[in-house]
């Protein structure tokens, strides 16, 4: 096992559509630009930005999911962009991600059952129908779910329990890495806080690696050490928690500090300029 | 006290009937005064939206009111019956709802969108129409209103979706605004801007706001007093300021405890 982060990104620029700049009408748009990011192992990294950072690109980017236009993205050493076949697949298992929606996320047609049954049928591991059943089943326990949601489907289950069932599926093939992306957005603060502590202990007992995507800072605190903000697919601070929470050094991070909403009055709260720059919408770009 | 422009009075609300009923409201007790941004505070499942929904009479499917009632300006909302609530919903009365991008028509330009329900609504002529709906997008500070008519929603962000339901819904000048939990979808800094559009609004227009969110944070900011929706039950009510320093009831510390947790700290060594 080599020494150094676990994953690295280098110089990492994604783009979308298509990767080579064109000469037709769609000129090529970077999503994220020159992006170095490096994830100690066991260490758990928070990405923060607003909608239109390129957070979940770059989340997608180091599981190997959206190629790099530039730079490049490095799992335990290699590279994910010349890994190919068997030594990919081999990659794959070891990364995994968690979506935001747990909605869609689930196949609404499959029972949660099925669900976690298949990332073990894609990858082979286990034999037999009872073998993973029964793993289906220990994953459930291991996320807090009674056996009995096996047979259920997603829409019988609460946003909080299909979290559970996301984070079930991600360790279900016992990776290394695990992106997740704003997985407790949309849930109420109890079942947030729920969610979180799952995380936190399963990260300990599993010995996870994790990226931990969300706009919401005081999430990222409660789970993260280091926290990398972005702006416009660029990194615009990066460092300890502790740092750059309490001493931000770029007025983006601090734009996104005090736009957080703490239970105290403050009636010059609602006024108090943005003093982020406005991401424009989406149709004024590209 | 002048007379409350919402009165909710020993409301219970069931899902399904006879024995199988499960009860999902239990007595629910709460009055808002006219202008007043009222929060309705809650974990998912407290109940908090089915208030909403017994409010403008749209109780999903087999749910139904079985004790209490509702009352808008004095008006029993039970008694004015459906063609009654419709005269007032989407003018008087109108929501603001979670999710943008589900309540937004994912084939039609906005512009379509909002003139229809000025039409609908409010009964304006074609043209007549065409030009207020570019007037409320101004209104609600989206920038080139003429340009964004033309769009459709996923050429829009979250908060600028969320912009176009807010000014449908003060477009009619409405004296109560329901607003189902307008920011849960929104970043940080698209929800301050959200809020903050919100109190301009009503504070414009005199509307008053049952402010329905689970984020303590966020009443704080906005509102002016809140009730505690626990289990179906009201735990708690009173002014912002009162709950927050000396909450009576465990649940609602609770709620306090779980919100702006870490970045707490923070803002104690900033100043």
């Amino acid at each position: 096992m080599t020494a150094g982060p676990l994953v690295e990104a280098q110089a990492l620029t994604v783009a979308v559509p298509g990767q080579s700049r064109g000469f037709g009408r769609r000129a090529r748009r970077d999503i994220v630009r020159g992006v170095d990011l490096a994830v100690p192992r066991g260490g758990a990294v928070g990405l923060v930005g607003e909608s239109g950072s390129g957070k979940t690109t770059l989340g997608r980017a180091l599981v190997g999911l959206a190629p790099p236009a530039a730079g490049r993205v490095l799992f335990d050493g290699a590279d994910l962009a010349a890994a190919k076949g068997p030594a990919l697949r081999a990659l794959r298992a070891r990364m995994q991600m968690i979506f935001q929606d747990p909605q869609s996320a689930l196949n609404p047609r499959l029972t949660i059952g099925t669900t976690l049954v298949r990332p073990l049928e894609a990858f082979g591991r286990l034999e037999g129908r009872r073998a993973r059943r029964a793993r289906a089943a220990e994953l459930l326990d291991l996320v807090g779910l009674p056996g009995d949601a096996l047979d259920r489907y997603p829409h019988e289950l609460s946003g909080g329990q299909r979290q559970r069932i996301g984070i079930a599926r991600a360790v279900a093939l016992e990776p290394d890495f695990i992106v997740a992306d704003e997985i407790v957005s949309g849930l109420d603060v109890s079942t947030q806080a729920q969610i979180l502590l799952l995380l936190e202990d399963l990260r300990r007992r599993l010995g996870l690696t994790l990226v931990f995507i969300s706009h919401d800072l005081s999430v990222v605190r409660v789970l993260c050490d280091e926290v990398v903000v972005l702006l416009r697919g660029e990194v615009v601070e990066a460092g300890p928690c502790a740092a750059v929470f309490d001493a931000p050094r770029h007025a983006y991070t601090a734009a996104l500090l005090q736009a957080v909403p703490l239970p105290e009055i403050d009636p010059a709260w609602l006024d108090r300029p943005a003093l982020a720059a406005q991401v424009p919408p989406r149709a004024a770009s590209g | 006290m002048t007379e409350p422009i919402l009165r909710i009075e020993g409301l219970r609300v069931a899902i399904g009937r006879g024995t199988r009923a499960v009860p999902i409201l239990r007595g629910v007790d709460l009055a808002v005064a006219p202008g007043e941004v009222h929060g309705l505070v809650g974990e998912s499942g407290a109940g908090k939206s089915m208030i909403g929904r017994a409010v403008l009479g749209l109780l999903p499917g087999g749910a139904r009111i079985t004790a209490g009632t509702v009352s808008y300006g004095g008006l029993d909302m039970a008694a004015i019956g459906p063609r009654g609530r419709q005269r007032l919903l989407g003018r008087e009365i109108a929501l603001v709802p979670q999710d943008p991008t589900a309540a937004l028509n994912p084939v039609r330009r906005i512009g379509r969108q909002i003139t229809d329900v000025l039409r609908l609504r409010l009964g304006l002529g074609r043209a007549e129409a065409a030009r207020r709906a570019v007037e409320i997008l101004a209104e609600t500070a989206i920038r080139e209103p003429e340009r964004v008519v033309q769009q459709y929603p996923h050429e829009l962000s979250g908060g600028m979706r969320q912009r176009v339901l807010i000014g449908i819904a003060f477009a009619g000048r409405p004296r109560l605004i329901v607003a189902d939990e307008p920011t849960t979808a929104l970043d940080v800094t698209a929800q301050r801007e959200i809020l903050r559009l919100i109190r301009q609004l009503q504070g414009r227009y005199g509307s008053a706001v049952l402010f329905i969110t689970h984020d303590l944070g966020v009443v704080a900011k906005i509102c002016q007093r809140v009730t505690v929706l626990h289990a179906g039950r009201v735990v708690e009510e009173g002014d912002i300021a009162g709950i927050l320093q000396a909450p009576r009831h465990a649940y609602t510390g609770a709620l306090l405890a779980a919100t702006g947790r870490a970045t707490a700290r923070r803002r104690s060594r900033r100043r």
